[in-house]
């Protein structure tokens, strides 16, 4: 491992390859990982405009996909099986490629050592070797939709036993397998990221910095890790089963005696419901692997654009171990019409329910934090409380399907996608996009053009309600999730054109999105060029020069005498105090 | 008039002491933050690594318990082999042990012996696996045959591969030792390399139970 020493690195040039490629400082790396991203967010963005075609004109003819997509189009039609594989990848691609990678490696990686007061990572190697098998893992699973099989069929969960035999469904052949190999590349490249996130964090802070000021996103990052090392080896393991299944002839997940496609399939003896509670077990802590931080980053930046300290700042960080502590004991909620013990299923409802308690904590603190506040209404401020308005529609229908009743009526329906997408899509796109127009400045030094991020909000904001909200109607008129073709069903004929308004909706949603990408892509060089404290905010990577050199603070550390929200501090002549002024050198002004 | 702004605002008590910087038997560089957290990075680091490998094994134990309870769950009958590759493998614990105490008292000497020994010993761990493997083949137990079978080749497997990575740890720790790059002062890579040892140790007892005990 390399250790870093100031006086080495300061002053010594590097090749391009080697400053910005094969890099091991941990700014580059994240900023590798957040680009990366974006590009499947790209790719997974596409695929869910062609299901919204699909689904809103499902008879509609169209030539133009014939000639891309010859196979999949078949005569200008969507092939059925093309649907669901469109589904799984669109999942996979968000869940894994997107958000997790996005928040936890490009947030993560830009953010730890900066807010700590660190020079890098704890292992800046297995920091670069993280970020270049999660790339490979991206290459495999963006090669499993160009197979000549097919696209994997499992959906984003991989149930068993469709995913445990090839035969299945074409997509279940090689697509399945580049599946569980790209979950299990991205696993192992997670786990290396969350080694060096907790060493990192417990062991490299600053002088002065106690656990109890850190930056609510540092928190939420720790928190996270932690719930990553736990959660993704039970994935890792249940994978390593699924694929001996697919390719050992083991029957872990596949019981005796089933046919597919007219196929008696040569297994015995096996158990597809433990696939479903290993899964979840990994999954559901998964959904707050993504929900966490965009809780952390969205409270540092309405902090700073609100101008004053963040409401109770000990109970975020207990609610956030609070949140992730129930995280493990929830899964069952996902399983509530697999047939279990109706007593389990109420045991499982009242574990989720009380979720509720520390994430309407966290709602209230983050509404005092707004409440009488002078705020000042940039993208990034905008986008932050964008971020608690999609939690809370989306966290309410989660008290809906949490309740083992209420959910045997809803599961499978387009409540569910609703609720799902609002709570842990969007809501954590909105604290991405946040991230990015408040940290973009110390990132490349320059600024993202306030307008288009303010137009690119708007469009944002009413395009994902107009998206997401009739979907709660819809599913509770009984549209089922995975459906290829609603206007089949008659019951469901009426509500088609709601359909066909969401398609249009999401149409917009999605063209808005290249407003981003332009002001990202063109501000990197084109931006007003930003100074070291652009926005008067008082957590250490601030004090780093704009962009931060290799080994971020220069010569000295910086040493931090105050808790990270000390906003608008009466008697102070400036309306924020960094972290690093000492509190009586303070007093003197 | 001093304002303590801090105390006002958080209620919290004024920034603790300062400590001197270095001396912190961490891994001596000044830029390595002044964290008051006890233990050192290189060691949290194996904790957390091996957190994660006792993650892993303890979700195959979870399929491993629920498919017990399926009607066609048989028992197959282990290898007697496994009986002594574990004494070897508590014995090959034992030796790198001794290393490690020979090290803190200064005996490079025995130090370099005993953790070769150790490596040894974890080689022939490995090699009886693998033979183990073998007397199933013979019996005519292979990985699909049965769950418990299945279950068999995959965690001893695992286990096997996480060894390996501890015995190229270990080969690395004695090319240092060798070269006498470890001290009575600085033997954190061999203190580092005997934890994860330690575990893997105890881990397979602990699968050896699972599987005996089934």
């Amino acid at each position: 491992m390399s250790e870093l020493h100031a006086a080495d690195h300061a002053h010594h040039e590097m090749g391009f390859l080697h400053k910005y490629v094969f890099s091991t400082d941990h700014k580059i790396i994240g900023i590798q990982y957040l680009i990366t991203a974006m590009a499947m967010a790209v790719v997974g963005g596409l695929l869910s405009m062609l299901m919204r075609y699909q689904l809103a004109w499902p008879q509609g003819v169209s030539p133009i996909m014939a000639k891309i997509f010859p196979v999949a189009y078949n005569g200008g039609l969507m092939e059925p099986g093309f649907y669901i594989s469109l589904v799984t990848m669109h999942g996979t691609i968000m869940v894994f490629f997107l958000f997790t990678a996005v928040l936890l490696g490009g947030f993560g990686n830009f953010l730890i050592p900066l807010q700590i007061g660190a020079r890098d990572m704890a292992f800046p190697f297995l920091n670069a070797l993280s970020y270049w098998i999660f790339l490979l893992s991206c290459i495999v699973i963006f090669s499993a939709l160009f197979v000549t099989s097919g696209a994997p069929m499992g959906g984003w969960t991989a149930y068993a036993p469709l995913s445990a035999v090839p035969a299945a469904a074409p997509g279940q052949a090689t697509g399945m397998t580049l599946w569980i190999t790209a979950i299990a590349l991205f696993s192992v490249s997670g786990l290396m990221g969350g080694l060096n996130y907790i060493t990192t964090i417990l062991t490299m802070r600053t002088r002065g910095m106690s656990m109890m000021r850190l930056p609510l996103a540092t928190w939420s990052l720790l928190v996270t890790s932690i719930l990553g090392l736990l959660a993704f080896p039970v994935l890792l393991g249940a994978g390593l089963l699924l694929m001996f299944d697919r390719m050992g002839g083991t029957s872990f997940f596949v019981p005796a005696g089933i046919i597919m496609n007219q196929m008696p399939i040569d297994h015995s003896g096996g158990h597809p419901l433990l696939w479903q509670h290993l899964f979840w077990f990994f999954g559901h802590p998964e959904v707050y692997i993504v929900v966490l931080p965009a809780m952390g980053m969205a409270s540092d930046i309405l902090s700073a654009f609100c101008r004053k300290p963040i409401f109770s700042y000990r109970m975020m960080v207990y609610s956030m171990v609070a949140i992730a502590v129930l995280s493990f004991v929830v899964w069952g909620h996902h399983m509530f019409v697999s047939g279990m013990n109706p007593f389990l299923g109420s045991v499982f409802t009242l574990t989720t329910l009380l979720i509720a308690v520390p994430s309407a904590i966290k709602t209230f603190n983050w509404l005092g934090t707004v409440w009488g506040a002078r705020i000042r209404f940039t993208p990034a401020a905008l986008f932050a409380l964008g971020f608690v308005s999609m939690f809370v529609s989306g966290g309410l229908s989660g008290v809906f399907l949490g309740t083992s009743a209420a959910d045997i009526q809803l599961q499978d329906t387009y409540f569910v996608v609703a609720h799902f997408h609002l709570v842990m899509a969007i809501a954590p796109l909105f604290a991405a996009f946040a991230g990015i127009y408040f940290w973009f400045p110390k990132m490349f030094g320059r600024f993202m053009n306030p307008t288009l991020g303010k137009i690119h909000f708007w469009f944002t904001f009413i395009g994902a309600y107009c998206v997401f909200f009739p979907m709660h109607v819809i599913g509770i008129g009984g549209q089922m999730r995975r459906i290829y073709d609603p206007t089949q069903y008659m019951f469901l004929q009426p509500q088609q054109p709601v359909n066909v308004f969401i398609s249009i909706s999401a149409f917009v949603l999605g063209s808005a999105q290249l407003i981003f990408l332009f002001n990202f892509f063109f501000s990197i060089f084109g931006g007003r060029v930003a100074e070291r404290n652009p926005w008067h905010a008082t957590t250490l990577e601030w004090i780093a020069p704009t962009p931060p050199g290799h080994g971020n603070f220069g010569e000295e550390l910086p040493t931090v005498h105050r808790w990270p929200f000390d906003y608008s501090v009466p008697g102070e002549r400036e309306d924020f105090v960094p972290q690093t002024v000492p509190a009586t050198v303070t007093a003197q002004h | 008039m001093p304002i303590l702004t801090e105390d006002r605002r958080t209620g919290t008590v004024p920034p603790p002491p300062f400590k001197p910087s270095g001396g912190r038997g961490d891994d001596g560089s000044p830029d390595s933050g002044s964290s008051s957290f006890p233990i050192p990075k290189g060691q949290l680091g194996v904790w957390i690594l091996l957190t994660a490998i006792i993650m892993l094994f303890a979700g195959l134990s979870s399929a491993y318990i629920v498919l017990r309870g399926v009607p066609a769950w048989q028992n197959i009958e282990l290898p007697w082999l496994l009986w002594p590759n574990t004494t070897i493998l508590l014995l090959s614990s034992v030796a790198i042990d001794i290393s490690r105490r020979a090290v803190r008292r200064g005996d490079l000497q025995s130090m370099k012996r005993w953790l070769a020994s150790g490596g040894i010993l974890g080689v022939a761990f490995l090699v009886g696996q693998l033979a183990a493997w073998r007397q199933l083949v013979n019996a005519g137990v292979y990985l699909p045959s049965t769950l418990q079978s299945g279950f068999f080749y995959i965690l001893t497997g695992l286990h096997g591969l996480h060894l390996l990575g501890g015995v190229i740890a270990l080969g690395l720790v004695l090319a240092k030792a060798l070269k006498n790059r470890l001290t009575a002062f600085n033997y954190e890579p061999l203190k580092l390399c005997a934890m994860y040892w330690h575990v893997m140790d105890a881990l397979w007892v602990y699968l050896f139970l699972l599987l005996l005990l089934s």
